[in-house]
């Protein structure tokens, strides 16, 4: 028997793949075509206070390999979740992480707060890709003290795995890793999107609604890769590896490169049982190589080229 | 019940100037699907193109369903270079299907370009009910007309090279004031300009009318949020194409 498993503050997830927040929406749209009792975990759309309606069509725009979303959160809101989501979430046999966005710190402590009072939630994942409406929209997640703030606020209002999830559009990655780390977070998730646009020549247009968006699917994996591995570099908490990921192969240069965990994203857009397929392959390759522990793929890639020397390479 | 399978192509043929059909095996769609609903479908191993590409389910023939598609970029392209016997995954069938039953007598069909993917299918159920059809069918040109496998169907072209010089919708507007039909009901497919006067001209005239809408998907199954359109009324600014539709009441939605 190879271990499969891995914990996060005490919380024990069955396998390393989960499925990414936002591409599997509250798990019950493809309950008939996925058997989640086969996934790590779930990780819900984004849940904000009040329903949010999202932004207007254009949202979605293939480019190379990849696609650029702006979908601006549409989410259900909380309380809705509550009522019509969490009933049927409580009966799956995965984790489940429920992923929250907010446009102000007192927001993201109201949902957390009230999701507290109920029963069949395993963990948090905070999306600080959101606009900060009281700093003019800036995005929370550029700003390290504003991640670092909301990590503090809302580590002290759960036992909860609280697990950040870092966006790749910052100079250095590993600052805000650090003080999401020093603010008592159990993880972090890298990477959210990646700033991107693509335009139409005929019309003159931006193709999105929203002239930029977020790229993800192959197209980003390089990227995540990096960022995974800079952070890897500078904190000791868990990573949730995300960027790319299609296949167990993709999600091995993860581990290897240090993320604990994967999760899978746009791939669930072609197959929604990518995340079962990269399980089933992962265990396939520790058994080939006959390991009694995924574990042992954790961190290690052997490099004899200081990470410090590789940036200054930029 | 959706289902996702890796099906083969039993039939190609290409039917207008740059338009095929093709047929694909697969009997637990075929005997599932009901008209108004399509399909996602994946038709290369490798990134390029990435995402699933939506086409309406067009018609059923026994075990195998019939897709009617233009070559409009990368994915149509390559959708078109398939051959009998190649596979390709399909995930389906999705949506809500055309309402067909109930207080009408004559089913008022309406297709721009191709739009008129979803109506074979509809036509053949339609007649199975024996409700009177009658079709309009719109082109640029005749070159890249399709009529095929509709009945009672009158055509216009934007360049007049057959049938009526104009849109669709015009013609369908002479035809209806010259012979009025008896208790109608309206089903459009196309381009979102036609789709817009021929809801427009329906609501003006008070006939019930249901639209089949094509937009940009990723999932087609509810995952992703990526395919809005606008609700007329009710709380939600937005409802999903590929869960909500794509088949729509004219008066539910706002086009724009
Ligand atoms: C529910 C549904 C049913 C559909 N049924 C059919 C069908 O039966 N037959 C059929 O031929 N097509 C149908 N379509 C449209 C079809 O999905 C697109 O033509 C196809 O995705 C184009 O893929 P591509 O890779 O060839 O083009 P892309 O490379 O994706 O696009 C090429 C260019 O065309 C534009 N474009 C792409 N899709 C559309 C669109 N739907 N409307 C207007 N412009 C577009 C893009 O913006 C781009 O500029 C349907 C769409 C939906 C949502
Ligand atoms: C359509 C779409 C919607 C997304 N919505 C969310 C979201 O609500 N919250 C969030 O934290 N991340 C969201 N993401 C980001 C993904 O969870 C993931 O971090 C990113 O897409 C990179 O992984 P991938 O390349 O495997 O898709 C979304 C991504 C996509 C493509
Ligand atoms: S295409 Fe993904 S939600 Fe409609």
């Amino acid at each position: 028997m190879i271990k499969e498993s891995f914990s996060i503050r005490g919380v024990e997830f069955k396998n390393r793949v989960l499925v990414a927040s936002g591409t599997f929406g509250y798990g019950d749209e493809v309950k008939d075509l996925v058997d989640v009792s086969k996934l790590g975990g779930i990780c819900t759309k984004s849940l904000s206070w009040k329903p949010r309606d999202g932004n207007p069509p254009r949202r979605i725009v293939e480019t190379p390999s990849g696609m650029l979303n702006s979908i601006g959160l549409a989410n259900i809101g909380v309380h809705n979740f509550i009522d019509e989501k969490l009933p049927y979430l409580r009966q799956v046999d995965t984790k489940v992480i429920v992923n929250i966005a907010a446009s102000s710190l007192q927001e993201y402590c109201d949902v957390l707060r009230l999701l507290e009072e109920q029963e069949g939630i395993d963990g948090y994942e905070i999306n600080v890709s959101c606009p900060n409406v009281k700093e003019g929209g800036l995005n929370f997640g550029t700003d390290c003290s504003m991640t670092r703030r909301i990590s503090e606020q809302l580590r002290a209002l759960t036992e909860k795995p609280l697990i950040i999830k870092l966006t790749p559009n910052v100079t250095h990655i590993s600052e805000f890793a650090r003080a999401v780390e020093e603010a008592g977070a159990d993880a972090v998730s890298v990477i959210n999107t990646v700033i991107g646009m693509a335009v139409d020549i005929h019309k003159k247009k931006p193709k999105l609604s929203t002239v930029t968006g977020g790229l993800s699917g192959p197209a980003i994996k390089p990227i995540a890769l990096a960022k995974v591995y800079e952070v890897a570099q500078a904190v000791k908490i868990p990573i949730l590896g995300i960027g790319g990921i299609m296949t167990a192969e993709d999600a091995i240069e993860f581990l290897l490169v240090g993320a604990t965990a994967v999760q899978v994203g746009t791939a669930n857009f072609i197959n929604p049982g990518t995340g079962v397929d990269v399980a089933e392959g992962l265990r396939r390759f520790a058994e080939q190589h006959q390991l009694a522990d995924v574990a042992q793929l954790v961190g290690a890639m052997e490099s004899n080229v200081e990470f410090s020397i590789l940036q200054s390479w930029l | 019940m959706i289902f996702q399978r890796l099906v083969t192509v039993v039939g190609r043929e290409e039917v207008a100037e740059g338009i095929f059909a093709l047929s694909l095996e697969s009997a637990e769609v075929a005997n599932s699907a009901r008209p108004g609903q399509f399909i996602n479908v994946r038709f290369s191993e490798t990134a390029l193109p990435l995402l699933r590409r939506p086409f309406s389910i067009s018609r059923v023939d026994g075990s195998s369903i019939e897709l009617l598609f233009n070559v409009i970029g990368q994915g149509t392209r390559l959708l078109a270079s398939k051959r009998i016997g190649d596979r390709v995954d399909v995930l389906g069938p999705l949506g809500i299907p055309f309402g067909h039953q109930g207080g009408f007598d004559t089913a008022v069909i309406v297709a721009g370009g191709l739009g008129i993917a979803p109506f074979p299918f509809l036509t053949g159920l339609l007649k199975r009910e024996k409700k009177r059809i009658a079709t309009f069918v719109g082109a640029k040109t005749a070159r890249q007309l399709v009529t095929r496998r509709l009945d009672d169907v009158q055509v216009a072209t934007d360049d007049g090279s057959e049938g009526f010089r104009g849109t669709v919708v015009e013609l369908l507007e002479r035809n209806l004031s010259s012979n009025p039909v008896m208790r109608p009901k309206m089903f459009g497919c196309g381009p979102t300009p036609m789709l817009k006067a021929l809801s427009a001209f329906a609501q003006e005239a008070g006939i019930e009318c249901e639209l089949s809408l094509e937009g940009d998907m990723a999932c087609g199954v509810g995952l992703c949020q990526g395919c809005p359109v606008e609700r007329a009324n009710g709380r939600r600014k937005y409802a999903l194409v590929c869960v909500e539709g794509p088949t729509f009441n004219c008066k539910e939605i706002v086009l724009r």
